[in-house]
């Protein structure tokens, strides 16, 4: 039965790649409008997680509900997805790539301009994505995640290749995401930059959550 | 009304970046090209014998070259991972797999209004038959290669060497599109039979696997 006041649920999630196990038996709930941090080392299972919540990869076992629903393709609208490579047409500029997108959320074209400018790029740029630096790419990948407004938010290494002042603003961004209700869970290895506003960091290895700390106790240590 | 929006706008991108990139058609302009000429320096047909051989290498010169294009179709999707942002989106799949199907159509269509000239003027060619049905088996002809070649290049886009598997498994079942094709055309050319059932088992051949593609596609979308 699925519980509704939960954002994400897994439960004995495994996930085999032929002979290697990339999750092996993770269940864990996330709570709605609260911003979570997964850190672990590489082959840790990260983004195998966020994957299989975002529909994207299939568990070999175990259950994943979304908002409630057991069918993660029936809560599609409600999530926003960020991969670490950029999900974008480089041969298109950051307005005709929203542009694009809007079509498939049947979401209003004025949002392209809204998220553009909240990630503090300039609609109006025509240059190709292509040209972009990898920061401002990266900002545009969260623009893309946030143009549905969504209630889940999942975000793989939004930060890699982002100077520290992008990083910052997009941290703060992402504060006030999460303080409109969002449920943000980010794949990060700098859990640093969003230590203000993290509310729980989970911890991965080997395919397996081995430790998960709230704010408070991460305070106390 | 989704659905159509999706298609259309989904077309419109497809378009735009083949426009801006132009990796598709020029690499089958230059190879439809090399066909032609390679062919015309091979054999030294009679008009006669043009009208008997032209169907086969009108049709087999645009198979080849439609790979370059079905093969880009998807690899653009590919680059920066961005069918992960369709698939993620509550879009139906079916519209992305029409889009493409329709994009192709347009593009190997172009090469053919380009190509088709220069066939009649390097194998001297005149229909004997009834010249207006070379447009339904046209039509009927490229929709056949198109909408085959675009689901079996959605099939082959994740194993290793899908340049290769595109052609190994679009060829074998594009034999009796191929046929009928071949057929109708060298029917309309020498004017000696008609092209009428040939039409046919295109129009059939394309419904058939038409709708057997789009029942299919969204399994070989979700696949991993």
């Amino acid at each position: 039965m699925p519980n509704i006041s939960l954002a994400v649920a897994v439960e004995g999630l495994i996930k085999q790649f032929g002979h290697f196990a990339a999750l092996r038996g993770v269940s864990a709930q996330f709570a709605p409008g609260r911003l979570y941090v997964i850190v672990g080392d590489n082959g840790a299972g990260k983004t195998t997680l966020l994957r299989t919540i975002a529909g994207l990869s299939q568990p070999t076992r175990g259950d994943v509900s979304v908002l409630g629903a057991a069918n993660v393709k029936a809560t599609r609208a409600q999530i926003g997805y960020m991969a670490h490579p950029s999900l974008l047409y480089d041969e298109m500029s950051a307005m005709e790539n929203l542009q694009y997108f809007v079509r498939l959320y049947q979401v209003p074209n004025d949002r392209c301009r809204e998220v553009i400018k909240a990630v503090k790029l300039d609609p109006d740029l025509e240059r190709p994505v292509g040209q972009y630096s990898q920061g401002m790419r990266q900002r545009l990948s969260l623009a893309r995640a946030l143009l549905n407004d969504p209630k889940l938010l999942l975000l793989d290494e939004p930060f890699s290749n982002v100077d520290a002042h992008s990083a910052q603003q997009m941290a703060t961004l992402l504060g006030a995401t999460r303080d409109g209700g969002k449920t943000i869970l980010v794949v990060t290895h700098q859990p640093g930059l969003l230590e203000s506003i993290t509310d729980e960091f989970i911890c991965m290895d080997a395919g397996k959550i081995i430790a998960r700390t709230s704010k408070l106790q991460a305070a106390q240590q | 009304m989704t659905f159509v929006s999706i298609t259309a706008a989904t077309l419109a991108k497809d378009i735009r970046l083949e426009w801006r990139s132009k990796d598709a058609i020029n690499a089958m302009l230059f190879f439809s090209l090399l066909v032609v000429v390679i062919f015309s320096f091979a054999f030294d047909p009679t008009a006669e014998e043009s009208r008997r051989i032209a169907g086969g290498l009108v049709w087999v010169a645009f198979l080849f070259a439609a790979i370059v294009a079905l093969n880009q179709t998807w690899a653009r999707e590919l680059r920066n991972q961005v069918l992960d942002a369709y698939r993620v989106s509550p879009a139906p799949t079916n519209p992305l797999f029409l889009a493409k199907a329709f994009g192709n159509f347009i593009f190997v269509s172009i090469l053919e209004a380009l190509m088709i000239p220069l066939f009649i003027a390097f194998y001297k060619l005149r229909a004997l038959g009834p010249a207006w049905e070379l447009a339904p088996i046209a039509l009927l002809g490229t929709w056949a290669l198109v909408v085959n070649g675009t689901f079996f290049a959605a099939i082959s886009l994740r194993t290793r060497s899908r340049e290769i598997m595109l052609p190994l498994l679009l060829f074998p079942i594009s034999i009796p599109a191929l046929l009928g094709m071949v057929n109708a055309t060298t029917a309309v050319l020498t004017g000696e039979a008609s092209a009428r059932f040939w039409i046919a088992l295109l129009l059939a051949y394309d419904v058939v696997f038409t709708i057997a593609c789009l029942l299919l596609f969204e399994t070989v979308l979700e696949a991993e």
